[in-house]
């Protein structure tokens, strides 16, 4: 409870001064709009349905890329761990690919897939997939090999091997990677949105680079607001439930 | 009071069946390593008897871990082989079940999730019959209360008491130990000391304990193999003729553990003396 007041005070702390450099005029109202006009696009917005229309557009394209990611990254992970050929080959790449910034696929998707959906889908699956081999990849070598030889006698191998001992042995790495797919996910599809101007539907990013087009920064600044939001409570319902059970089996400090 | 409802299977599971015999013929194996080939066995032969207890002392980097993890069927060796009732051992099997010097406990389970995870890989069971397995031999270590404690709550001697459960939780016939009490304290190895001895006795199995604690060998053993190093040899075979359950810190234990020290100590001086020259 008391955690819970000190962020709220922080919070409104922020707004306040805010609402102060506002009122001091230091800079013009164009490029610091007051809070309440933020809030005011906000309620405006959420009303006649934009908001609500953007984030579901949005969250269906980012979702549907986080999960090819992931089912596609969890076997090329394990593929790569089990087989020197893979790591050398397909770890490499995965590698390589994981560090190039994820908006760099942009020009590279708008080339390929022209303005469509495809192309962002196709940012966001390069966002998340590298993370995800690698992490999985990682988790997997770094599991005891005493797990697989107490494995073993008990009568596991193959199939059983893989889902009953590696793969619960690797979690805690392989979460944190899908952690770290959704952060690049995320921002890659803002990217793509912000520059891919299309007719199927009107994400957020998009609003974004409306509002920049149409200068109207409270509509900017209420948008950034919008995607931090989202992007803590993705972590806070998704993530947090995960990592506080696997802190709490693996005996580690949060 | 777990059995009330004892269902067929769980009876038949939890019956005493008949342990295994050993027989172990001309084993070698050797490593390479960055300073050239050791041979970490040299034939050795050797047979366990059924429900026998046999430890395997020496200093480490004798090959007496090797041996054991052949016996287990995780390793294969250069040449010769292991029977197990007249049958060779060529891979991993729950008949012959291993419990390791580490915690090889898996964290993402619980407790009793590890004691049941070598169970749900045995075929015609019900899993209400797993469960009363596992609850058995839980309560046989003296855990029934932390079943669904997470792994790192434990204390080192619980870890081991449930790496004892799980590893007896299938009913194997042979149990391989590799230093299992290595990391605990005193006082909790001289408890576990005493549950061995007493589990051992009620459920019969054969076991082969690896351990560098000569006094630990001494006060489990029916017979303790004296193994020296470099390479891996049975060097002397002492019996322990001494009435059981014992206390580690028995007068006569304490008498025949100094001879197998002695033992130990002197071909310790001749390899000394061999590379002095």
């Amino acid at each position: 409870m008391k955690r819970l007041g000190l962020a709220i005070l922080f919070f409104a702390f922020l707004v306040a001064l805010w609402e102060w450099a506002f009122r001091a005029r230091i800079w013009s109202p164009v490029l610091l709009p007051a809070p309440e006009q933020v809030a005011q696009y906000l309620k405006n917005a959420a009303e006649d349905g934009t908001l609500f229309h953007a984030t579901l557009i949005t969250m269906r394209r980012l979702l549907t890329g986080y999960l090819i990611g992931i089912i596609g990254g969890l076997p090329l992970g394990l593929l790569t761990a089990r087989w020197k050929i893979f790591h050398d080959t397909i770890g490499t790449m995965a590698l390589g690919l994981q560090t190039l910034p994820s908006v760099c696929w942009v020009p590279l998707a708008l080339l390929w897939f022209g303005q469509s959906e495809a192309a962002m889908l196709f940012v966001v699956v390069m966002g998340t997939l590298w993370s995800v081999v690698i992490a999985t990849d990682t988790g997997v070598r770094n599991v005891p090999p005493i797990y697989r030889r107490a494995a073993l006698t008990m009568g596991s191998k193959r199939l059983h091997m893989w889902f009953r001992v590696i793969l619960p042995a690797a979690l805690p790495f392989i979460v944190s990677g899908m952690k770290q797919g959704w952060a690049f996910a995320w921002r890659s599809l803002m990217a793509a949105e912000i520059f891919v101007t299309i007719l199927t539907g009107f994400g957020l990013g998009q609003l974004l680079h409306y509002g920049r087009e149409l200068s109207a920064m409270d509509q900017v600044i209420a948008i950034m607001l919008v995607i931090v939001v989202i992007g803590l409570l993705a972590d806070k319902i998704f993530f947090s439930p995960i990592e506080s059970f696997l802190h709490r089996r693996w005996g580690t400090s949060p | 009071m777990i059995f009330r409802h004892k269902t067929g299977s769980v009876t038949e599971e939890l019956a005493l069946i008949p342990p295994s015999k050993l027989a172990i013929e001309n084993v070698s194996k050797s490593f390479r390593t960055s300073s050239g080939t050791v041979l970490a066995l040299d034939r050795i032969s050797l047979s366990v008897a059924e429900a026998e207890f046999v430890c395997l002392v020496g200093a480490s980097g004798c090959g007496k871990s090797t041996l054991l993890n052949i016996i287990a069927g995780l390793e294969k060796p250069d040449s010769g082989r292991v029977l197990a009732d007249g049958k060779p051992v060529t891979t991993p099997g729950r008949e012959r079940l291993v419990m390791f010097q580490e915690s090889a406990l898996f964290p993402w389970l619980d407790a009793l999730g590890n004691v049941l995870f070598g169970l749900k890989l045995k075929p015609n069971l019900t899993n209400r019959d797993r469960l009363d397995v596992a609850r058995y031999y839980l309560e046989l270590v003296g855990l029934t209360r932390f079943e669904r404690a997470n792994i790192h709550e434990l204390s080192g001697g619980m870890k081991q008491r449930v790496a004892l459960a799980r590893a007896l939780a299938p009913n194997p016939r042979v149990l391989l130990m590799d230093e299992p009490f290595a990391a605990l304290d005193a006082l909790t190895r001289e408890q576990l000391y005493g549950d061995l001895q007493q589990i051992w006795t009620s459920r019969r199995k054969t076991i082969v304990f690896v351990t560098h604690n000569v006094r630990e060998a001494a006060c489990l053993g029916d017979r303790v193999l004296l193994f020296s190093p470099h390479p891996g040899r049975i060097q002397e075979e002492f019996p322990i003729d001494l009435p059981r359950p014992r206390d580690i810190n028995n007068v006569d234990l304490a008498a025949r553990a100094s001879r197998i020290m002695h033992a130990l100590k002197s071909f310790g001086q001749t390899e000394a003396a061999a590379v002095a020259k």
